[in-house]
């Protein structure tokens, strides 16, 4: 059992998502950066889907009732087990009574915390992404207690780790497919997204990251169709919002770019005043 | 009836199949019978079908290698499909309170519409509405068939949050929110009834091609059926339709 002894700004448990529900309405959800949650997983031996804590922002503090190892892959947020530091990526032993806390954010935004086996707290719809209106609780708060394996002998290999490429952090680039309504855009509006280095608004969160310069447009609504995470959709005032892992399941504004997947990864490490490129 | 249907790519994983941009019936039910037929088809690498009211989202397990080959074979399932209507829908009859306390925006819809507040709940409550599809949140119903008398443009300033159960009007539909959430539509009234269960097999009780009808209740019924939906006994009123 782990006991949340402060939740940082928004930790919440995250697994690869709820596949299968969009005919309900239910999002995907799922670690906004999905490769740093597979990440810390596979360091572990753990299922890619198991559920990992996401924190944002700043770390949460944690103290572990039981025997266990734990990873934590993605933003660096000077990890501390009872205030010795410890290293990203790598397969770490935890014992009874063991608190785990976080400092200063040096690189990066979302954190990923992965543990033995998984956080095994409540399962809706075949996931345990939390989100508001499926799962009881969508974000972690001060005294929850989150099982995990109880009895868990510490297997791991202790020199096990990998090298990071720093570049996924700071890299401008955002690698993105033509979106379906691409071609109603002018050639003069096409040019302009892979032209322009946008900057990230301060409305940024799960569901959305909006980009502060506008891209004058005369495209319609179009009538409600599907949409995806990664999906940049353009309003008629010509704001442009990126669509994140807790994004509705459709919309009626014009889809003129898709991120490819890596590039959702990427973007989910930014945050305000952050800048991007568009690259086709 | 069979359309001349448009195959986009959508991201690394997914085909977009596109009718008309017009919002029919008659396109729901193309939709609906594509659709049913990939499902019969189990082409196992299809991990989500997803459709809205004029087009279709296939979404693949794995990057598509091929967008030729995958949009190739569903052309000709589609070409091999045969048309006649068989469905079976259901008619939902979903209790609305329109009792001032809810309706915050009817007083509003009464002036720019110069119809009394009596006539718009006679309206609103008169039509059979189709269900298209789920979207936008968990268990929210896009429904057509909206009295033209009672379009109404979407509010220049959304409000913050929008009450479960919120039964609104925004441009040419109406829909009821199945949680609290911010929205632009114009409230004019709440529904007792859960839209949306994620603890039940089947988490929404619509689905698309039922139809809904909303009955006027009054706030002690509204105060007593809330009662029973939240013991879990409310019984919804349906019946099977044809049409």
């Amino acid at each position: 059992m782990v006991k949340v002894l402060a939740p940082g700004l928004y930790s919440s448990i995250q697994d690869l998502g709820r596949i299968g529900f969009q005919k309900y309405g239910v999002p995907y959800s799922g670690a906004m950066d999905v490769y740093s949650a597979a990440l810390a997983n596979h360091i572990l031996g753990n299922n890619e889907n198991d559920a990992v804590i996401e924190m944002t922002m700043t770390g949460a503090k944690l103290q572990f009732n039981s025997q266990t190892c734990v990873c934590i892959s993605g933003a660096a947020m000077s990890p501390r087990i009872n205030n010795n530091t410890i290293k990203h990526n790598k397969n770490i032993k935890i014992n009874v009574g063991d608190v785990l806390s976080f400092g200063k954010l040096s690189k990066g935004f979302r954190c990923y915390l992965a543990v033995s086996g998984g956080f095994k707290t409540e399962e809706v719809m075949g996931s345990r992404s939390m989100y508001l209106g499926v799962t009881d609780q969508f974000k972690l708060y001060k005294n929850d207690t989150l099982l995990i394996n109880e009895n868990n002998s510490y297997t791991g290999i202790k020199n096990a780790s990998v090298k990071v490429n720093n570049r996924y952090f700071t890299t401008k680039e955002i690698d993105v497919f033509k979106g379906p309504e691409f071609e109603f855009l002018s050639e003069n509006e096409q040019a302009f997204l892979f032209k322009k280095e946008f900057t990230i608004s301060k409305d940024n969160n799960r569901m959305a990251y909006q980009l502060s310069e506008p891209l004058e447009n005369s495209l319609k609504p179009i009538i409600t169709s599907a949409v995806l995470p990664g999906t940049v959709q353009l309003t008629p005032s010509g704001k442009l919002i990126i669509l994140m892992r807790d994004c509705q399941t459709t919309g009626g504004y014009p889809r003129v770019l898709q991120l490819k997947e890596s590039a959702i990864n990427i973007l989910a490490q930014k945050f305000t005043g952050g800048l991007i490129n568009f690259k086709l | 009836m069979a359309f001349n249907l448009v195959y986009k790519r959508f991201g690394a994983c997914s085909i977009l199949v596109e009718w008309p941009a017009v919002i029919e019936e008659e396109i729901l039910k193309d939709i609906m019978i594509f659709k049913t037929a990939i499902e019969k088809n189990n082409i196992k690498t299809i991990v989500e079908l997803k459709h809205a009211y004029n087009s279709l989202l296939i979404s693949y397990s794995s990057f598509l290698e091929s967008f030729k080959n995958e949009s190739d074979r569903l052309k000709n399932l589609y070409k091999s499909l045969n048309f006649k209507n068989d469905t079976v829908s259901v008619l939902w009859r979903i209790p609305v309170c329109y009792d001032a306390v809810f309706g915050i925006d009817l007083e509003t819809i009464s002036v720019e519409k110069k119809l009394s507040k009596d006539m718009i709940i006679k309206r609103h409550s008169e039509s059979i509405y189709t269900v298209y599809f789920i979207g936008f949140l968990p268990g929210f119903l896009y429904l057509g068939g909206l009295d033209e008398s009672l379009y109404m443009a979407r509010k220049t300033t959304p409000r913050l949050q929008i009450e479960k159960g919120a039964v609104a009007i925004g441009g040419n539909q109406t829909g009821v929110y199945p949680m609290s959430s911010p929205g632009g539509w114009h409230v004019i009234g709440n529904s007792p009834i859960a839209f949306f269960n994620p603890k039940l097999k089947s988490p929404c009780f619509a689905k698309a091609e039922d139809r809904i009808v909303f009955e006027p209740i009054s706030l002690k019924e509204y105060h007593n059926i809330k009662v029973l939906v939240e013991a879990g006994v409310f019984q919804l009123k349906s019946e099977v339709f044809h049409g």
